[in-house]
């Protein structure tokens, strides 16, 4: 397990160490010069320019550019932006939210996911089992974009105005938790139909296992055999699903930050994206390409923990 | 499918599955009667029969005659400036104007119409050249081994590790225009990883058959084993993957072209009339709700498909 543990390590350094300079790659290939972009409409001062390339290594070839920057971020240094702003205290507040949507879209997921996928292995090839396979390709193929507006409109407007049920805020993190109820769903919409399949076939699967013959042969109740000994194992390959899902969502929470108003890092992406922000747009993205490794590593560990019967050399 | 004759890949007779001839087994003559139902022409039929297929078909069909011709579906040619009235803007839907009037007193069906061209193409384009460069890298990792496949596969983990609409923010930020090919573009870079690794798996799983040691045996050179042998039979979860794709590149085009770095004004794209419909979306939904169905029902289309095909070539899966 320890030596499993070091290998993975091992592996994801040169990922992680990829997938920062192709990023890094693609900010210094963006057009248009930042320093002139500070500068707005009038003209600079060509010695200030220059003194401020100097400053942020503009003028030196890529891989100095990289190799000063992975050296920064190992000291804990994200660097600064153009306007003097250290990223980390720009981006401090904006991950909070982004953090908030995720986790709510990975209850949400957890939620209904599994529950509709129980509950459409027990009642497997029936009216209710169709119905909830027809709407998980419905959860499938509707965009975010659409599913967003949408539920926007129905949910958050013509609600309040018909039966005045104002529940659902649709822009802003205002309302504390409630701020984030529509968002998550929307932003969990794709996953919440994945892991209902998945559910579904895990439980099947389980449900015809020699073991549970045995549980209802030796005269359990239906619900103890489906609780203790049906869906404990079934939620192994769930778990990991739902874990390597983290990262997949916090990427995916651009749009939906976008239609609902909320100020996160997808947000501040997009923004620093026009702005040519390269730090800032370097900083995020390497930080989600963090989540995305730390929670693949730790779905691959969780595995061995929760299965005995999987052993790591 | 309990008449349908093992898969073995000599049995295959149809083009796409061109696998070497076995000799025939012994008491069957040779005839077209005889001719054992190959993993396609089963799949075929077995297809033909799924109102699942029919009905996402017919809906591809219309689709695809609709982003060919728009304008035999609408008489009014958006691309004309002279067709809208801003006096009119934001007319609610009548007999006139089906959908109504967008922001600008632009008719909203024909713009959906004209709209629907951007997805289809940037859709197949990205799912054909994902499949060949994906596939191919593929077969060469899957059939090579050693370095090479290392290289490759460490190459993909690196592109499996950046979100994708992020991804695909930053490589369209780097052109200063937006049209369906830099999306296009941004769009196969980033998921081509996913069909390698699909078609490396199915390559390693392929090489070890025993057609495939029989026929190094008879000393078939590398490139008639790779492509003769291994390819025809490894190719089936790449297609299937490839379809349900084709309706992510289409939704992912809408989400770019949102987000004001995909498709840009004037040119018309789904994405850009929810984008150009959002500021006054809750007084006047219908330029918003149009476009998003006909997005929805494009990438349904496909994914039911994607789905169809999976089960016909699949028959475990059932």
């Amino acid at each position: 397990m320890g030596r499993y543990v070091i290998r993975r390590l091992l592996q994801a350094i040169p990922v992680a160490l990829g997938a920062t300079l192709l990023i890094f790659a693609l900010v210094f290939a963006l057009p248009g010069d930042p320093i002139t972009a500070l500068a707005g409409e009038k003209r600079m001062d060509p010695a200030v320019a220059d003194a401020l390339r100097e400053q942020y290594h503009l003028n030196d070839p890529l891989l100095l550019q990289y190799w000063y920057y992975i050296t920064g971020l190992l000291q804990g240094d994200l660097g600064t932006t153009f306007s003097r702003v250290p990223v980390s205290q720009l981006l401090v507040g904006k991950f909070q939210v982004t953090i908030n949507l995720a986790f709510t879209a990975l209850i949400l997921e957890g939620v209904i996911g599994i529950g509709l996928g129980l509950w459409a292995a027990l009642r497997k090839g029936k009216a209710t089992d169709t119905a909830i396979l027809a709407v998980t390709l419905l959860l499938i193929s509707v965009p975010v974009l659409v599913t967003g507006f949408v539920l926007q409109l129905v949910l958050g407007v013509q609600l309040k105005k018909s039966l005045g049920i104002d529940f659902f805020p649709v822009a802003g993190a205002f309302e504390g938790w409630r701020s984030y109820l529509l968002p998550g769903f929307v932003l969990a919409g794709t996953s919440i139909a994945y892991l209902t399949r998945l559910t579904r076939t895990s439980l099947v699967e389980t449900l015809r296992a020699d073991y549970i013959r045995t549980a209802t042969a030796k005269g359990l109740t239906r619900r103890r055999v489906i609780g203790r000994h049906a869906l404990r194992n079934a939620l192994i390959p769930l778990v990991t699903y739902l874990g390597a899902d983290l990262g997949t969502l916090m990427g995916g929470a651009i749009i939906t930050e976008s239609i609902f108003n909320l100020n996160g890092i997808g947000q501040q992406l997009a923004q620093s994206v026009y702005l040519r922000e390269g730090p800032v747009v370097v900083g995020i993205v390497t930080f989600l390409v963090m989540v995305y490794i730390v929670a693949n590593l730790i779905v691959d560990l969780l595995y061995a923990v929760l299965d005995p019967r999987i052993r790591y050399e | 499918m309990s008449e349908s004759t093992p898969m073995a890949p000599g049995t295959s007779d149809t083009l796409l599955n061109p696998a070497p001839p076995l000799p025939p087994s012994p008491g069957s003559r040779p005839g077209k009667a005889e001719k054992p139902a190959s993993l396609w022409s089963d799949a075929w039929h077995d297809l033909r029969r799924r109102p699942l297929f029919i009905g996402s078909s017919i809906m591809i069909v219309i689709l695809v005659v609709m982003a060919i011709f728009p304008s035999l579906f609408s008489s009014v040619d958006p691309t004309q400036a002279t067709t809208c009235q801003l006096a009119t803007a934001r007319q609610p839907p009548s007999a006139m104007h089906w959908f109504g009037k967008d922001n600008l007193g632009c008719d909203t069906f024909a713009r959906t119409i004209y709209g629907a061209r951007v997805s289809i193409v940037v859709g197949i384009t990205a799912t054909i050249v994902t499949a060949l460069v994906g596939g191919l890298l593929g077969l060469i990792a899957g059939f090579a081994g050693g370095g090479t496949d290392t290289l490759l596969s460490r190459v993909t983990e690196i592109f499996f590790a950046i979100p994708a609409i992020l991804g695909a923010l930053l490589i369209l930020s780097v052109f200063d225009t937006g049209n369906m090919w830099t999306v296009t573009l941004a769009l196969s870079v980033l998921a081509w990883p996913m069909i390698f690794r699909i078609m490396r798996a199915a390559v390693i799983t392929t090489k070890s058959q025993d057609y495939v040691v029989a026929a190094r045996a008879l000393g078939a050179g590398k490139s008639r084993i790779m492509f003769r042998h291994i390819l025809p039979n490894a190719v089936t979860p790449v297609i299937v993957i490839s379809m349900i794709n084709l309706g992510m590149f289409i939704s992912a085009e809408a989400a770019l072209s949102f987000l004001g770095v995909g498709i840009r004004s004037p040119e018309i794209s789904w994405g850009v009339m929810i984008a150009d419909a959002r500021p006054r979306f809750l007084e006047a939904p219908s330029p918003l709700l149009f476009p998003a169905a006909f997005l929805s029902i494009t990438v349904l289309a496909f994914i039911m498909l994607g789905d169809a095909v999976r089960d016909a070539l699949d028959p475990k899966l059932r």
